[in-house]
Parts: structure tokens; C-alpha cells; sequence
């Protein structure tokens, strides 16, 4: 277990040489996801990127195991990533590649850019060409534009509760999504609303505390950096109903980047973005996109991966060929 | 707090928010004898409004500018002007009739916030 060379990258702690590695550390996961391993209860999450490099480190087949995707920003067309439908795509070359198909996929939100109709179709569109035919959405705060989540809701949200929350269960494992982007408050992080919270109570007042729960929503339910709105106000009050679980993991995007936290039961995880990176948390003026030329976003997707070995602080960027 | 300063100007602003959401482009509002409308500029640069408060007379027309590689929004606080997302370089104008304190954020991103003082 020590030994294991893990696949989530923890914040570095080093402090140095942020930029380049934070982009670096972004750019191998840009156009990835994240492999999830349910095992023994236990949810593991890989990166798509690093798969072939794990050898005898690679996941053992578990109860169940499905894709983490997420932030698309289809529509999205500035520097930092041109072709976002070509990174996109990339991901699901990674997914079909793998030897044991995902059961499903998650996507946790801002498949879209601007909200437009044509960026959810292209998204949809490729995304059908991934193997796991089955997808659960939950919106970012880019797919509820202009008509409070109205078109997401007609689009991914049937039979879904309120603005597009739900529950259901895989192989013992009870999935809740949820929605942390609507009725944003002037000052305020992501926000689930009594309604929505409510209904989690409820949701979860029957499962044997032995369930692994595994919950996904767009912004991060921890505390990642609220000054740049990287949070959500009233997750605290949605934990605590999830106390009595031994097995808890929250699954996050937004960000852009990866990060892991355990508090207690509770493993959180952010994925990074198949569009374009963001900056670690205060190292730049703004969350705004890492740009990049178009030459150079493309030849680190192609070759770069990075390497976190638990136990040590800093992060191993490695060049290698991915082919 | 900000965001309860401008409640008891809802009313009066609202017949503007209507007229300016359903014109889709700026339109003063300002009857004969006011002094002539004048024009202010806040820009978006970084997640940020510059500058957070803007200082203005009655009948000024402010023009929001997004120079973001992100979509923002401008909305005051008890919704009197709303604007569609704006992509980058796209605008949002809305006209002050009257004095008061208006406190508005950006309902994307809503860390952002700013100001616009009527006098």
C-alpha cells in the first residue's frame, strides 16, 4: 500500500517552480481522465495518462470500476487550448484503451463553455464513442447560463430532484450527484440550498453505514481556496450527513487541477480539466487559463507525465513518450 | 453589508432594468432638464471589476467590457440589471436614473463584486 505509486498529485509543497510545474502537472492530465477503482470498498482513482507506467503498481480489478471526466469547455477557443473537441477526444481514446471497460462514465460538469446547444452536441457526439455508453452528468456553473439550468436539466437531468440532483447504486455502491452551481449569492462559494440538502438526508437514512458512498458535484465540497471561489458554502452540513459512512469519497472538478485531501472517512478528489489548466491556488493574479502556444500545449500533451510518489513533497515530471 | 444598501431603491430602478433588458442595447432614461446622460467604463480583467466602485450622477449610462478568457456576468444584488454571460470583449450597458447604491457581482463567479454609486 505505501508503495503504491499513486495517481492523484497533491498540492506541491515545495513552492517552487510553480508555474512550469503546475502546468506540466496539468497538461499530462489535460485531455485524460480518471480511472475509479472500487475495491474492498475502497474507491481509487488513476489517471488515464499514467496507466501504462504503473506495472505491477496497475489497478487490480475491483467490484466496479468507472471513468471521472470532467470540465469540456466545449465552445471554449482561446490560446490556452484551441481544441478543446480534440482533447476531449483524446480522453476517450484513453478510456476505450483500456482492458477492462468502465462500467460508466461521471462527467462533473462545465461540458460546456458558454451553455450553447451545439457545444453539449459536440460534446455528446464524441462522447458516444466511448465505450461506456452510460453517463452521469451534474452541471458546472458554465451549463446553467443565461436559463437556470433549464437546457441541462432537458438534456441530462431526467428524473433527476430540483436543479438536477440524484441518486442510484452500482454494485453496492450508492452514487449521489449533486449541484453546487445554482443561485450563486454576491461573495459566495458554490452553494447546494436547504432543498437539495434535505434531500441528501433523506437520501442516505436507509443505507447500512457499510455502503461506500461515492458523491460527485462540480465545484469542490472542501475548502480548496475560497478566495477564488474554490468551495462550497454549506458542504459541511451535507458531510455531516454522510457521517456514518466508513467508506465516503467526494469526486470534484472545477479547478482544474488535481488535488486529494482525506478528512476522516472522507477522501476528496478534484480531476483535472480535458480543456485547459488553471493555476494552483493564489499563484497567479486570477483562476483565468495557463496559456500556452498551440505548439506547445499539443507537444506536452503528447509527451509529458508526472509522477507523485507518496511520501514525498515534491512532484517527479517526467518526459516520456506516451505512445 | 453592501448587498442590503440598495434594497429600498429596487422600486424606483426597477421601470429601468425592464426598459433597458427589453431595448437589448442601452437606452437613457433620463427626462428633460437633467443634465445630459455621461457615459462610464468598467472593465473586467482577471476575475476582477475595475474599478470595483464607480462613482457616478444620475442618468450616467455604465459600460461593462469583459477582456477575460472567461464568460462573466454583471447582476446586481436584488436582480434590478441582470446581463446576459458576456464572452470575451463582449459588453453590458445599464443607465442610473437615480441615486443610490447599487452592489452587483458576477453570478458566474460570484467572489466578484463591485459597486456603482449614483449620486
Amino acid at each position: 500500500m505505501a508503495k503504491r505509486v499513486k495517481d492523484e498529485m497533491v498540492h506541491d509543497h515545495n513552492n517552487d517552480g510553480v508555474d512550469r510545474r503546475g502546468f506540466l502537472k496539468c497538461m499530462a492530465w489535460a485531455g485524460t481522465g480518471a480511472l475509479c477503482v472500487m475495491q474492498g470498498g475502497v474507491l481509487k482513482s488513476y489517471s488515464l495518462s499514467r496507466l501504462a507506467d504503473l506495472g505491477a503498481s496497475a489497478p487490480a480489478a475491483g467490484e466496479l470500476s468507472f471513468v471521472q471526466i470532467s470540465d469540456s469547455h466545449m465552445g471554449f477557443n482561446k490560446p490556452a487550448n484551441p481544441d478543446v473537441a480534440g482533447t476531449l477526444k483524446a480522453a476517450v481514446d484513453k478510456i476505450n484503451g483500456l482492458s477492462v471497460a468502465p462500467e460508466f462514465m461521471l462527467h462533473t460538469g462545465d461540458i460546456s463553455h458558454l451553455s450553447k446547444p451545439e457545444e453539449f452536441d459536440t460534446v455528446d457526439q464524441i462522447l458516444k464513442g466511448a465505450k461506456p455508453k452510460n453517463v452521469f452528468y451534474v452541471p458546472g456553473e458554465h451549463d446553467v447560463l443565461n436559463d437556470d439550468g433549464k437546457q441541462f436539466l432537458e438534456r441530462y437531468g431526467k428524473g433527476a430532484k430540483g436543479a438536477g440532483w440524484y441518486s442510484f447504486d452500482k454494485k453496492g455502491t450508492h452514487f449521489i450527484g449533486l449541484v453546487n452551481v445554482m443561485n450563486l449569492k454576491a461573495g459566495g462559494l458554490g452553494t447546494l440550498g436547504h432543498e437539495q440538502l434535505e434531500w441528501i438526508e433523506d437520501d442516505v437514512k436507509h443505507l447500512k453505514s457499510s455502503t461506500p458512498i461515492v458523491v460527485f458535484a462540480h465545484i469542490p465540497l472542501w475548502s480548496v481556496y475560497p478566495e477564488w471561489g474554490w468551495g462550497t458554502d454549506d458542504s459541511a452540513q451535507a458531510l455531516a450527513y454522510l457521517k456514518k459512512f466508513g467508506s465516503v469519497t467526494v469526486l470534484n472538478g472545477h479547478i482544474h487541477q488535481t488535488m486529494q485531501k482525506v478528512e476522516g472517512n472522507v477522501t476528496f478528489h478534484t480531476a483535472c480539466s480535458t480543456a485547459f489548466p488553471q493555476p494552483q491556488p493564489g499563484k497567479a493574479d486570477s483562476p483565468g487559463p495557463m496559456k500556452v502556444p498551440a505548439e506547445q500545449l499539443r507537444s506536452v500533451l503528447g509527451i509529458t507525465d508526472v509522477n507523485f510518489v507518496t511520501g514525498q513533497h515534491a512532484l517527479a515530471v517526467v518526459d516520456s513518450s506516451l505512445a | 453589508m453592501r448587498r442590503g444598501v440598495c434594497s429600498f431603491v429596487l422600486m424606483a430602478i426597477g421601470i429601468a432594468a425592464v426598459a433597458c433588458m427589453e431595448g437589448g442595447s442601452r437606452r437613457s432614461i433620463a427626462s428633460a432638464g437633467e443634465p445630459p446622460a455621461s457615459n462610464a467604463e468598467v472593465k473586467i480583467d482577471n476575475f476582477s471589476f475595475g474599478p470595483p466602485t464607480v462613482t457616478v450622477a444620475a442618468g450616467t449610462t455604465v459600460t461593462w467590457t469583459n477582456r477575460d478568457d472567461i464568460p462573466h456576468t454583471v447582476v446586481s444584488d436584488d436582480k434590478a440589471f441582470k446581463s446576459k454571460v458576456m464572452d470575451t470583449d463582449e459588453k453590458f450597458s445599464f443607465t442610473f436614473a437615480k441615486p443610490g447604491t447599487y452592489s452587483y457581482f458576477c453570478s458566474v463567479h460570484p467572489k466578484m463584486t463591485g459597486k456603482v454609486v449614483v449620486q
